[in-house]
Protein backbone atom coordinates (compact mmCIF):
# COMPACT_ATOMS: atom_id res chain seq x y z
CA UNK A 1 0.00 0.00 0.00
CA UNK A 2 1.31 3.50 -0.85
CA UNK A 3 0.90 6.17 1.05
CA UNK A 4 0.24 9.19 -0.73
CA UNK A 5 2.83 12.12 0.58
CA UNK A 6 0.01 14.81 1.08
CA UNK A 7 -2.04 11.93 3.42
CA UNK A 8 1.26 11.31 5.38
CA UNK A 9 1.77 14.75 5.93
CA UNK A 10 -1.88 15.11 6.96
CA UNK A 11 -1.02 12.10 9.11
CA UNK A 12 2.11 13.68 10.84
CA UNK A 13 1.16 17.07 11.36
CA UNK A 14 -0.51 16.97 14.86
CA UNK A 15 3.08 16.24 15.92
CA UNK A 16 4.96 19.33 14.58
CA UNK A 17 3.00 20.86 18.08
CA UNK A 18 4.34 20.31 22.03
CA UNK A 19 1.16 20.40 23.21
CA UNK A 20 0.20 17.34 20.96
CA UNK A 21 3.23 15.03 21.29
CA UNK A 22 3.17 15.34 25.19
CA UNK A 23 -0.37 14.83 24.87
CA UNK A 24 0.03 11.94 23.41
CA UNK A 25 2.84 10.13 25.74
CA UNK A 26 0.92 10.72 28.42
CA UNK A 27 -2.24 9.48 27.31
CA UNK A 28 0.19 6.08 25.93
CA UNK A 29 1.36 6.26 29.42
CA UNK A 30 -2.01 6.41 30.99
CA UNK A 31 -3.54 3.91 28.76
CA UNK A 32 -0.72 1.37 29.75
CA UNK A 33 -1.61 2.44 33.68
CA UNK A 34 -4.50 1.92 33.20
CA UNK A 35 -5.00 -1.40 31.38
CA UNK A 36 -1.82 -2.80 33.72
CA UNK A 37 -3.94 -2.44 36.83
CA UNK A 38 -7.27 -3.41 34.97
CA UNK A 39 -6.28 -6.63 35.09
CA UNK A 40 -6.47 -6.75 38.82
CA UNK A 41 -9.99 -4.77 38.48
CA UNK A 42 -11.41 -7.01 35.93
CA UNK A 43 -10.47 -10.31 37.86
CA UNK A 44 -11.90 -8.97 40.96
CA UNK A 45 -14.77 -7.66 40.13
CA UNK A 46 -14.24 -4.57 41.23
CA UNK A 47 -15.09 -2.12 38.79
CA UNK A 48 -17.58 -0.49 40.76
CA UNK A 49 -14.56 0.29 43.00
CA UNK A 50 -12.76 2.33 39.96
CA UNK A 51 -15.95 4.02 39.61
CA UNK A 52 -16.36 4.89 43.24
CA UNK A 53 -12.38 5.98 43.41
CA UNK A 54 -12.42 8.04 40.78
CA UNK A 55 -15.40 9.89 42.57
CA UNK A 56 -13.90 10.07 45.95
CA UNK A 57 -10.74 11.44 44.42
CA UNK A 58 -12.44 14.20 42.05
CA UNK A 59 -14.03 15.57 45.63
CA UNK A 60 -10.33 15.74 47.16
CA UNK A 61 -9.10 17.29 43.65
CA UNK A 62 -11.86 19.75 44.36
CA UNK A 63 -10.75 20.31 47.99
CA UNK A 64 -7.36 21.39 47.35
CA UNK A 65 -8.07 22.91 44.41
CA UNK A 66 -10.53 25.45 46.36
CA UNK A 67 -8.51 25.62 49.48
CA UNK A 68 -5.27 26.04 46.94
CA UNK A 69 -3.42 23.30 47.91
CA UNK A 70 -1.06 21.32 45.58
CA UNK A 71 -3.73 18.87 43.41
CA UNK A 72 -1.50 16.01 43.86
CA UNK A 73 -0.86 16.25 47.67
CA UNK A 74 -4.29 17.08 48.16
CA UNK A 75 -6.12 14.64 45.72
CA UNK A 76 -3.16 11.86 46.34
CA UNK A 77 -3.74 11.80 50.30
CA UNK A 78 -7.63 11.91 50.12
CA UNK A 79 -7.40 9.34 47.10
CA UNK A 80 -5.23 6.88 48.69
CA UNK A 81 -7.11 7.02 52.39
CA UNK A 82 -10.36 6.49 50.95
CA UNK A 83 -8.77 3.74 48.23
CA UNK A 84 -7.59 1.97 51.09
CA UNK A 85 -11.16 2.55 53.41
CA UNK A 86 -12.67 0.90 50.61
CA UNK A 87 -10.95 -1.71 49.73
CA UNK A 88 -11.21 -2.67 53.55
CA UNK A 89 -15.23 -2.46 53.83
CA UNK A 90 -15.35 -4.27 50.28
CA UNK A 91 -13.33 -6.97 51.45
CA UNK A 92 -15.58 -7.70 54.55
CA UNK A 93 -17.90 -8.60 51.79
CA UNK A 94 -20.56 -6.48 54.30
CA UNK A 95 -23.99 -6.90 53.01
CA UNK A 96 -24.55 -3.70 50.94
CA UNK A 97 -21.14 -2.31 50.89
CA UNK A 98 -21.14 -1.71 47.21
CA UNK A 99 -24.02 0.55 47.77
CA UNK A 100 -22.61 2.22 50.95
CA UNK A 101 -19.33 3.00 48.63
CA UNK A 102 -21.60 4.28 45.93
CA UNK A 103 -23.49 6.23 48.35
CA UNK A 104 -20.08 7.31 49.74
CA UNK A 105 -18.35 8.51 46.76
CA UNK A 106 -21.00 9.95 45.09
CA UNK A 107 -21.47 12.10 47.69
CA UNK A 108 -17.55 12.93 47.47
CA UNK A 109 -18.05 13.91 44.18
CA UNK A 110 -21.39 16.04 44.89
CA UNK A 111 -18.85 18.15 47.39
CA UNK A 112 -16.42 18.37 45.18
CA UNK A 113 -18.65 20.12 42.64
CA UNK A 114 -20.54 22.11 45.13
CA UNK A 115 -17.56 23.24 46.46
CA UNK A 116 -15.67 24.72 43.00
CA UNK A 117 -19.01 26.49 42.08
CA UNK A 118 -19.35 28.24 45.46
CA UNK A 119 -15.88 29.82 45.46
CA UNK A 120 -13.73 27.92 42.85
CA UNK A 121 -12.37 30.52 40.17
CA UNK A 122 -11.28 27.32 39.02
CA UNK A 123 -13.40 26.19 36.08
CA UNK A 124 -11.15 25.38 33.93
CA UNK A 125 -9.60 22.72 35.93
CA UNK A 126 -12.86 20.89 37.57
CA UNK A 127 -13.59 20.51 33.57
CA UNK A 128 -10.45 19.11 33.09
CA UNK A 129 -10.80 17.03 36.01
CA UNK A 130 -14.47 16.07 35.10
CA UNK A 131 -13.75 15.46 31.40
CA UNK A 132 -10.28 15.14 31.10
CA UNK A 133 -7.72 17.12 29.04
CA UNK A 134 -4.74 15.59 27.18
CA UNK A 135 -3.67 18.71 25.32
CA UNK A 136 -3.36 20.81 28.23
CA UNK A 137 -1.02 18.53 30.51
CA UNK A 138 1.89 20.33 31.81
CA UNK A 139 5.40 18.64 32.18
CA UNK A 140 4.41 17.54 35.92
CA UNK A 141 1.73 15.54 34.67
CA UNK A 142 3.89 13.43 32.12
CA UNK A 143 6.39 12.88 34.69
CA UNK A 144 3.57 11.73 37.04
CA UNK A 145 1.92 8.88 34.91
CA UNK A 146 5.50 7.88 33.97
CA UNK A 147 6.79 7.63 37.60
CA UNK A 148 3.52 5.89 38.86
CA UNK A 149 3.61 3.50 35.54
CA UNK A 150 7.20 2.45 36.58
CA UNK A 151 6.42 1.93 40.08
CA UNK A 152 3.56 -0.34 39.72
CA UNK A 153 4.83 -2.27 36.78
CA UNK A 154 7.96 -3.03 39.09
CA UNK A 155 5.60 -3.72 42.16
CA UNK A 156 3.93 -6.05 40.30
CA UNK A 157 6.29 -7.90 38.58
CA UNK A 158 7.99 -8.11 41.84
CA UNK A 159 5.49 -9.14 43.80
CA UNK A 160 3.76 -11.21 40.74
CA UNK A 161 3.28 -14.53 42.59
CA UNK A 162 1.93 -13.12 45.25
CA UNK A 163 -0.73 -10.97 43.46
CA UNK A 164 -1.86 -13.43 41.49
CA UNK A 165 -2.32 -16.09 44.30
CA UNK A 166 -3.97 -13.79 46.69
CA UNK A 167 -6.08 -12.94 43.75
CA UNK A 168 -6.93 -15.99 43.05
CA UNK A 169 -7.34 -17.84 45.78
CA UNK A 170 -7.07 -15.55 49.00
CA UNK A 171 -7.96 -17.84 51.44
CA UNK A 172 -5.29 -20.56 51.07
CA UNK A 173 -2.49 -17.80 50.15
CA UNK A 174 -3.00 -16.70 53.15
CA UNK A 175 -2.89 -20.30 55.26
CA UNK A 176 0.16 -20.06 52.96
CA UNK A 177 1.80 -17.28 54.15
CA UNK A 178 1.06 -14.41 51.78
CA UNK A 179 -0.29 -11.59 53.67
CA UNK A 180 -3.63 -10.67 51.75
CA UNK A 181 -4.17 -7.70 53.24
CA UNK A 182 -1.11 -5.96 52.32
CA UNK A 183 -1.51 -7.50 49.09
CA UNK A 184 -4.80 -5.92 48.68
CA UNK A 185 -4.02 -2.45 50.44
CA UNK A 186 -0.73 -2.53 47.90
CA UNK A 187 -3.42 -2.47 45.00
CA UNK A 188 -6.09 -0.12 46.29
CA UNK A 189 -3.16 1.96 46.67
CA UNK A 190 -1.41 1.40 43.16
CA UNK A 191 -5.50 2.53 41.88
CA UNK A 192 -5.64 5.18 43.85
CA UNK A 193 -2.45 6.41 42.51
CA UNK A 194 -3.56 5.30 38.86
CA UNK A 195 -6.44 7.20 38.96
CA UNK A 196 -5.04 10.21 40.49
CA UNK A 197 -2.26 10.51 37.54
CA UNK A 198 -4.29 10.14 34.90
CA UNK A 199 -7.32 11.70 36.10
CA UNK A 200 -6.79 15.04 34.07
CA UNK A 201 -6.05 12.99 30.95
CA UNK A 202 -8.47 10.83 30.88
CA UNK A 203 -11.45 12.43 33.34
CA UNK A 204 -13.13 11.34 36.05
CA UNK A 205 -16.16 10.49 33.49
CA UNK A 206 -14.40 8.43 31.63
CA UNK A 207 -11.75 6.80 33.69
CA UNK A 208 -13.57 3.45 35.08
CA UNK A 209 -13.97 2.78 31.30
CA UNK A 210 -10.08 2.70 30.74
CA UNK A 211 -9.71 0.54 34.01
CA UNK A 212 -12.21 -2.32 32.65
CA UNK A 213 -12.31 -2.42 28.90
CA UNK A 214 -8.79 -2.91 27.83
CA UNK A 215 -8.44 -5.88 30.27
CA UNK A 216 -11.86 -7.12 29.74
CA UNK A 217 -10.52 -7.41 25.86
CA UNK A 218 -7.66 -9.07 27.01
CA UNK A 219 -9.53 -11.33 28.89
CA UNK A 220 -11.15 -12.43 25.75
CA UNK A 221 -7.92 -13.49 24.42
CA UNK A 222 -6.22 -15.21 26.85
CA UNK A 223 -6.30 -17.56 28.99
CA UNK A 224 -3.02 -17.36 31.16
CA UNK A 225 -2.91 -14.61 34.00
CA UNK A 226 0.74 -13.49 32.76
CA UNK A 227 -0.08 -13.18 29.29
CA UNK A 228 -3.30 -10.64 30.13
CA UNK A 229 -0.61 -8.66 32.38
CA UNK A 230 1.22 -7.50 29.51
CA UNK A 231 -2.14 -7.51 26.38
CA UNK A 232 -4.40 -5.33 28.73
CA UNK A 233 -1.40 -2.50 29.01
CA UNK A 234 -0.97 -2.76 25.32
CA UNK A 235 -4.47 -3.00 24.14
CA UNK A 236 -4.99 0.51 26.71
CA UNK A 237 -1.92 2.27 24.85
CA UNK A 238 -2.57 1.40 21.13
CA UNK A 239 -6.35 2.79 22.16
CA UNK A 240 -4.98 5.86 23.44
CA UNK A 241 -2.53 6.73 21.04
CA UNK A 242 -5.18 5.62 17.82
CA UNK A 243 -7.71 7.77 19.78
CA UNK A 244 -5.33 10.97 20.06
CA UNK A 245 -4.43 10.69 16.40
CA UNK A 246 -8.39 10.08 15.68
CA UNK A 247 -9.73 13.09 18.00
CA UNK A 248 -6.97 15.30 16.26
CA UNK A 249 -7.74 15.40 12.94
CA UNK A 250 -11.78 14.63 13.85
CA UNK A 251 -11.47 17.53 16.28
CA UNK A 252 -13.09 16.15 19.14
CA UNK A 253 -12.30 15.25 22.72
CA UNK A 254 -9.86 12.75 22.89
CA UNK A 255 -10.72 11.45 26.42
CA UNK A 256 -13.64 10.41 24.77
CA UNK A 257 -12.05 9.32 21.33
CA UNK A 258 -10.04 7.04 22.98
CA UNK A 259 -13.14 4.99 25.18
CA UNK A 260 -14.14 4.53 21.95
CA UNK A 261 -11.44 3.53 20.10
CA UNK A 262 -10.90 1.12 23.37
CA UNK A 263 -14.76 -0.21 22.97
CA UNK A 264 -14.56 -0.60 19.50
CA UNK A 265 -11.66 -3.17 20.19
CA UNK A 266 -13.72 -4.69 22.72
CA UNK A 267 -16.30 -5.24 20.28
CA UNK A 268 -14.23 -6.38 17.97
CA UNK A 269 -12.96 -9.23 19.91
CA UNK A 270 -16.17 -10.07 21.15
CA UNK A 271 -17.60 -11.03 18.03
CA UNK A 272 -14.54 -12.70 16.19
CA UNK A 273 -13.97 -14.31 19.39
CA UNK A 274 -17.08 -16.62 19.04
CA UNK A 275 -18.31 -18.15 22.02
CA UNK A 276 -15.07 -18.84 23.50
CA UNK A 277 -14.46 -15.18 24.51
CA UNK A 278 -18.02 -14.39 25.09
CA UNK A 279 -18.13 -17.10 27.45
CA UNK A 280 -14.64 -15.73 29.40
CA UNK A 281 -16.59 -12.30 29.36
CA UNK A 282 -19.55 -13.94 30.69
CA UNK A 283 -18.08 -15.70 33.19
CA UNK A 284 -15.99 -12.78 34.77
CA UNK A 285 -19.42 -11.87 36.61
CA UNK A 286 -21.08 -8.37 36.99
CA UNK A 287 -18.43 -5.79 35.90
CA UNK B 1 -2.05 -21.21 67.73
CA UNK B 2 1.04 -23.47 67.40
CA UNK B 3 1.29 -25.99 70.13
CA UNK B 4 4.41 -26.23 72.05
CA UNK B 5 4.79 -29.35 74.20
CA UNK B 6 3.10 -32.08 72.61
CA UNK B 7 3.20 -35.75 72.32
CA UNK B 8 5.59 -36.72 69.18
CA UNK B 9 2.63 -38.06 67.16
CA UNK B 10 0.60 -35.36 67.35
CA UNK B 11 -0.38 -33.31 64.47
CA UNK B 12 -3.38 -30.79 64.93
CA UNK B 13 -5.73 -30.70 68.04
CA UNK B 14 -8.68 -28.56 69.58
CA UNK B 15 -9.23 -27.95 73.08
CA UNK B 16 -12.59 -27.32 74.06
CA UNK B 17 -12.57 -25.26 70.58
CA UNK B 18 -16.39 -22.95 69.91
CA UNK B 19 -16.42 -20.67 67.22
CA UNK B 20 -19.08 -18.25 66.32
CA UNK B 21 -19.80 -15.22 63.42
CA UNK B 22 -21.28 -13.23 65.26
CA UNK B 23 -23.97 -14.49 67.48
CA UNK B 24 -24.34 -17.53 65.64
CA UNK B 25 -22.06 -20.24 67.31
CA UNK B 26 -21.40 -22.81 64.88
CA UNK B 27 -18.66 -24.84 66.48
CA UNK B 28 -19.10 -25.53 70.28
CA UNK B 29 -17.07 -27.21 72.97
CA UNK B 30 -14.78 -29.53 70.53
CA UNK B 31 -12.33 -31.40 71.80
CA UNK B 32 -10.16 -33.78 68.92
CA UNK B 33 -7.07 -34.61 67.71
CA UNK B 34 -5.30 -36.09 64.80
CA UNK B 35 -2.15 -38.06 65.39
CA UNK B 36 0.45 -38.50 62.55
CA UNK B 37 -0.71 -41.93 60.39
CA UNK B 38 -4.68 -41.02 60.74
CA UNK B 39 -7.24 -40.66 58.62
CA UNK B 40 -9.78 -38.74 59.85
CA UNK B 41 -13.52 -38.35 58.83
CA UNK B 42 -15.52 -35.86 59.48
CA UNK B 43 -19.15 -35.71 58.98
CA UNK B 44 -22.75 -34.09 60.11
CA UNK B 45 -25.61 -32.37 58.64
CA UNK B 46 -25.18 -29.19 56.27
CA UNK B 47 -24.12 -25.80 58.26
CA UNK B 48 -23.34 -26.91 61.36
CA UNK B 49 -19.51 -26.36 61.19
CA UNK B 50 -17.70 -28.88 59.65
CA UNK B 51 -15.71 -26.36 57.22
CA UNK B 52 -15.44 -23.58 60.20
CA UNK B 53 -13.65 -26.21 62.01
CA UNK B 54 -11.19 -26.81 59.27
CA UNK B 55 -10.60 -22.95 58.87
CA UNK B 56 -10.01 -22.79 62.83
CA UNK B 57 -7.43 -25.49 62.32
CA UNK B 58 -5.98 -23.55 59.18
CA UNK B 59 -5.82 -20.69 61.24
CA UNK B 60 -8.35 -18.72 58.88
CA UNK B 61 -11.13 -18.69 61.79
CA UNK B 62 -10.61 -17.57 65.86
CA UNK B 63 -11.57 -19.16 68.02
CA UNK B 64 -14.16 -17.67 70.54
CA UNK B 65 -13.33 -20.27 73.35
CA UNK B 66 -10.50 -22.76 74.01
CA UNK B 67 -7.87 -23.74 71.78
CA UNK B 68 -7.02 -24.92 68.48
CA UNK B 69 -3.37 -25.43 66.57
CA UNK B 70 -1.12 -27.17 64.92
CA UNK B 71 2.02 -28.79 66.22
CA UNK B 72 5.14 -26.67 65.70
CA UNK B 73 6.80 -27.48 62.47
CA UNK B 74 3.97 -29.33 61.15
CA UNK B 75 3.24 -28.75 57.51
CA UNK B 76 -0.52 -28.54 56.18
CA UNK B 77 -2.13 -28.82 52.58
CA UNK B 78 -5.22 -27.88 52.52
CA UNK B 79 -7.88 -28.26 49.33
CA UNK B 80 -10.46 -26.08 49.45
CA UNK B 81 -13.95 -27.55 48.51
CA UNK B 82 -14.25 -27.01 44.57
CA UNK B 83 -17.21 -25.02 44.74
CA UNK B 84 -15.11 -22.26 46.55
CA UNK B 85 -12.85 -21.72 43.23
CA UNK B 86 -13.25 -20.10 40.62
CA UNK B 87 -12.40 -22.27 37.53
CA UNK B 88 -13.10 -19.07 35.07
CA UNK B 89 -9.33 -17.27 36.35
CA UNK B 90 -7.50 -17.03 34.10
CA UNK B 91 -5.05 -19.77 35.42
CA UNK B 92 -3.00 -22.90 33.80
CA UNK B 93 -3.06 -26.17 35.97
CA UNK B 94 1.22 -25.06 35.99
CA UNK B 95 0.66 -21.73 37.56
CA UNK B 96 -1.51 -23.13 39.77
CA UNK B 97 1.22 -25.05 41.13
CA UNK B 98 3.86 -22.73 40.78
CA UNK B 99 2.01 -19.78 42.06
CA UNK B 100 2.51 -21.00 46.05
CA UNK B 101 6.14 -21.27 45.38
CA UNK B 102 7.75 -18.18 47.21
CA UNK B 103 8.77 -16.17 43.79
CA UNK B 104 12.82 -15.79 44.19
CA UNK B 105 14.08 -13.78 41.75
CA UNK B 106 12.94 -10.25 40.47
CA UNK B 107 11.21 -11.71 37.36
CA UNK B 108 8.15 -14.09 38.04
CA UNK B 109 9.18 -16.47 35.22
CA UNK B 110 8.78 -20.44 36.10
CA UNK B 111 12.09 -21.77 36.98
CA UNK B 112 13.36 -25.33 34.94
CA UNK B 113 13.38 -26.54 38.33
CA UNK B 114 9.74 -25.32 39.35
CA UNK B 115 8.77 -26.86 36.36
CA UNK B 116 10.03 -29.80 36.64
CA UNK B 117 9.27 -30.55 40.15
CA UNK B 118 5.48 -29.47 39.21
CA UNK B 119 5.42 -32.09 36.29
CA UNK B 120 6.54 -34.48 38.41
CA UNK B 121 4.11 -33.95 41.05
CA UNK B 122 1.10 -33.98 37.99
CA UNK B 123 2.80 -36.93 36.42
CA UNK B 124 2.69 -38.71 40.19
CA UNK B 125 -1.57 -37.94 40.29
CA UNK B 126 -2.15 -39.03 37.22
CA UNK B 127 -2.15 -35.23 35.53
CA UNK B 128 1.04 -35.57 33.07
CA UNK B 129 0.71 -32.93 30.20
CA UNK B 130 -1.99 -31.36 31.60
CA UNK B 131 0.52 -28.51 33.11
CA UNK B 132 -0.78 -25.73 30.38
CA UNK B 133 -4.22 -26.25 30.31
CA UNK B 134 -6.47 -23.68 31.90
CA UNK B 135 -8.16 -25.08 35.02
CA UNK B 136 -11.63 -25.14 33.21
CA UNK B 137 -10.21 -27.65 30.73
CA UNK B 138 -10.24 -30.35 33.09
CA UNK B 139 -12.93 -32.81 34.39
CA UNK B 140 -14.17 -32.78 37.72
CA UNK B 141 -12.08 -35.48 39.22
CA UNK B 142 -8.43 -33.98 37.58
CA UNK B 143 -9.69 -30.86 38.90
CA UNK B 144 -10.09 -31.67 42.33
CA UNK B 145 -6.54 -33.81 42.07
CA UNK B 146 -5.13 -30.30 40.33
CA UNK B 147 -5.27 -28.83 44.05
CA UNK B 148 -4.50 -31.92 45.89
CA UNK B 149 -1.37 -31.71 43.92
CA UNK B 150 -1.04 -28.33 44.71
CA UNK B 151 -1.20 -29.05 48.60
CA UNK B 152 1.14 -32.09 48.00
CA UNK B 153 3.63 -29.35 46.21
CA UNK B 154 5.25 -28.35 50.12
CA UNK B 155 5.35 -31.78 51.36
CA UNK B 156 2.35 -31.36 54.26
CA UNK B 157 2.44 -33.67 57.23
CA UNK B 158 -1.16 -33.81 56.27
CA UNK B 159 -3.65 -33.44 53.83
CA UNK B 160 -6.88 -31.17 54.87
CA UNK B 161 -9.52 -31.58 52.05
CA UNK B 162 -13.44 -30.14 52.53
CA UNK B 163 -15.41 -32.06 50.60
CA UNK B 164 -13.65 -33.75 48.58
CA UNK B 165 -16.41 -35.26 46.73
CA UNK B 166 -18.83 -33.45 46.61
CA UNK B 167 -20.76 -33.17 43.02
CA UNK B 168 -18.58 -35.24 41.27
CA UNK B 169 -19.73 -38.98 39.90
CA UNK B 170 -19.44 -42.63 41.12
CA UNK B 171 -16.26 -43.37 39.38
CA UNK B 172 -14.11 -39.63 40.28
CA UNK B 173 -15.24 -40.83 43.83
CA UNK B 174 -13.15 -44.05 44.07
CA UNK B 175 -9.99 -42.21 41.85
CA UNK B 176 -10.37 -39.65 44.76
CA UNK B 177 -10.95 -42.67 47.51
CA UNK B 178 -8.13 -44.50 45.89
CA UNK B 179 -5.73 -41.29 45.95
CA UNK B 180 -6.16 -40.66 49.45
CA UNK B 181 -5.72 -43.89 50.54
CA UNK B 182 -1.91 -44.30 48.42
CA UNK B 183 -1.02 -40.99 49.83
CA UNK B 184 -2.09 -42.37 52.97
CA UNK B 185 0.08 -45.59 52.43
CA UNK B 186 2.89 -43.56 51.73
CA UNK B 187 3.08 -41.33 55.15
CA UNK B 188 0.32 -38.16 54.67
CA UNK B 189 -2.30 -38.06 57.69
CA UNK B 190 -5.38 -37.18 55.96
CA UNK B 191 -8.12 -34.77 58.15
CA UNK B 192 -11.29 -34.33 55.47
CA UNK B 193 -14.95 -33.51 55.81
CA UNK B 194 -17.90 -35.42 53.74
CA UNK B 195 -21.47 -35.75 53.45
CA UNK B 196 -20.90 -38.62 51.57
CA UNK B 197 -21.57 -41.60 54.34
CA UNK B 198 -21.86 -44.94 52.13
CA UNK B 199 -19.59 -43.64 49.54
CA UNK B 200 -16.61 -42.41 51.22
CA UNK B 201 -16.75 -42.53 55.44
CA UNK B 202 -17.57 -45.65 56.09
CA UNK B 203 -14.33 -46.56 54.21
CA UNK B 204 -12.50 -44.31 56.68
CA UNK B 205 -10.72 -45.70 60.13
CA UNK B 206 -11.50 -42.77 61.95
CA UNK B 207 -15.02 -40.88 62.06
CA UNK B 208 -15.86 -37.59 63.65
CA UNK B 209 -19.12 -36.77 64.21
CA UNK B 210 -20.39 -33.08 64.19
CA UNK B 211 -23.44 -31.42 64.68
CA UNK B 212 -22.19 -27.84 66.56
CA UNK B 213 -20.64 -30.10 69.15
CA UNK B 214 -18.50 -34.07 68.40
CA UNK B 215 -21.99 -36.10 68.82
CA UNK B 216 -19.48 -39.59 68.59
CA UNK B 217 -16.39 -40.34 67.77
CA UNK B 218 -14.83 -43.48 66.71
CA UNK B 219 -14.67 -46.01 63.49
CA UNK B 220 -17.63 -46.31 61.36
CA UNK B 221 -18.85 -49.36 62.59
CA UNK B 222 -18.84 -47.83 65.59
CA UNK B 223 -20.47 -44.28 65.13
CA UNK B 224 -22.70 -45.33 62.06
CA UNK B 225 -25.37 -46.56 64.38
CA UNK B 226 -28.89 -45.78 64.35
CA UNK B 227 -28.39 -44.27 67.74
CA UNK B 228 -26.12 -41.64 66.42
CA UNK B 229 -27.20 -41.04 63.12
CA UNK B 230 -30.35 -39.77 64.94
CA UNK B 231 -28.69 -37.28 67.21
CA UNK B 232 -26.42 -36.22 64.42
CA UNK B 233 -29.27 -35.21 61.80
CA UNK B 234 -32.56 -35.39 64.12
CA UNK B 235 -34.21 -37.90 61.79
CA UNK B 236 -34.18 -41.86 62.00
CA UNK B 237 -32.38 -43.69 60.02
CA UNK B 238 -31.80 -47.34 58.93
CA UNK B 239 -28.07 -48.59 59.15
CA UNK B 240 -27.45 -52.21 57.33
CA UNK B 241 -24.60 -54.77 57.02
CA UNK B 242 -23.13 -54.90 53.76
CA UNK B 243 -19.91 -57.26 52.98
CA UNK B 244 -18.79 -55.90 56.63
CA UNK B 245 -19.55 -52.65 55.75
CA UNK B 246 -22.32 -50.43 57.55
CA UNK B 247 -24.77 -49.26 54.77
CA UNK B 248 -26.82 -46.35 56.08
CA UNK B 249 -30.41 -45.95 54.61
CA UNK B 250 -32.33 -42.93 54.92
CA UNK B 251 -36.12 -42.93 54.52
CA UNK B 252 -38.00 -39.66 54.22
CA UNK B 253 -40.91 -41.00 55.32
CA UNK B 254 -44.31 -39.64 54.10
CA UNK B 255 -42.60 -37.95 51.35
CA UNK B 256 -43.94 -40.14 47.87
CA UNK B 257 -43.93 -38.31 44.82
CA UNK B 258 -46.66 -40.20 42.83
CA UNK B 259 -46.28 -40.50 39.10
CA UNK B 260 -47.79 -38.03 37.22
CA UNK B 261 -50.76 -38.81 35.51
CA UNK B 262 -51.86 -36.39 32.93
CA UNK B 263 -55.87 -35.30 33.01
CA UNK B 264 -57.84 -36.06 30.10
CA UNK B 265 -59.19 -33.45 27.91
N1 LIG C 1 -18.13 -16.16 56.71
C1 LIG C 1 -19.28 -16.43 57.37
N2 LIG C 1 -19.98 -15.44 57.96
C2 LIG C 1 -21.12 -15.68 58.63
N3 LIG C 1 -21.67 -16.90 58.76
C3 LIG C 1 -21.02 -17.94 58.19
C4 LIG C 1 -19.80 -17.75 57.47
N4 LIG C 1 -19.39 -18.96 57.02
C5 LIG C 1 -20.30 -19.85 57.45
N5 LIG C 1 -21.28 -19.24 58.15
C6 LIG C 1 -22.42 -19.92 58.79
O1 LIG C 1 -21.92 -20.83 59.74
C7 LIG C 1 -22.64 -22.05 59.69
C8 LIG C 1 -21.68 -23.19 59.54
O2 LIG C 1 -21.06 -23.14 58.29
P1 LIG C 1 -20.03 -24.23 57.80
O3 LIG C 1 -19.56 -23.77 56.47
O4 LIG C 1 -19.02 -24.47 58.83
O5 LIG C 1 -20.96 -25.50 57.65
P2 LIG C 1 -20.64 -26.90 56.96
O6 LIG C 1 -20.88 -27.91 57.98
O7 LIG C 1 -19.33 -26.88 56.30
O8 LIG C 1 -21.78 -26.96 55.88
P3 LIG C 1 -21.75 -27.70 54.46
O9 LIG C 1 -21.83 -29.15 54.78
O10 LIG C 1 -23.00 -27.23 53.79
O11 LIG C 1 -20.50 -27.30 53.75
C9 LIG C 1 -23.63 -21.91 58.56
O12 LIG C 1 -24.90 -21.69 59.14
C10 LIG C 1 -23.19 -20.72 57.79
O13 LIG C 1 -24.31 -20.03 57.31
MG1 LIG D 1 -18.69 -26.93 54.25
Amino acid sequence: MSVTPALAADLFEPYGFEFFRNGTVVAVAAGALCGLLGVFVVLRGMSYIGHGLSHAVFGGAAASAVMNFNYFIGAGLWGIVSGVLIGRIARRRILGADAAIGVVTTASFAVGLALLNRYGQAKRSIEAVLFGSVLGVKNGDIVAVVVVGLLAAAVIIVGYRRFLFSTFDPEVASVSGVRVSVMEAALMVMLSLTILVTMRVIGTLLISALLVIPAATARMLTNRFSSMLWLSPVIGASGAFLGMNLAYHTNTSAAAMIIIVCATAFSGVYFASGLRGKRRIAALGHL
Amino acid sequence: MILKAAPDNLLVSCHHLSCAYGDNVVVSDVTFSVERGEFVGIVGPSGLGKTTLLRAILGMVQPVHGEVGTVKGVRLGYVPQVESVDWNFPVTVLEVMVMTRPQRRVLPRITLAERRDANEMLERLGLGGLGDRHIRELSGGQQQRVFVARALFHNPDILVLDEPTSGVDVRTRHEVLHLLADLHQEGISVLLTTHDLNGLAAHLPRLVCLNREIIADGSPREVLVPDVLERLYGAPMHVLEHGGMPVVLDHAEGAVIKPFRPRAV
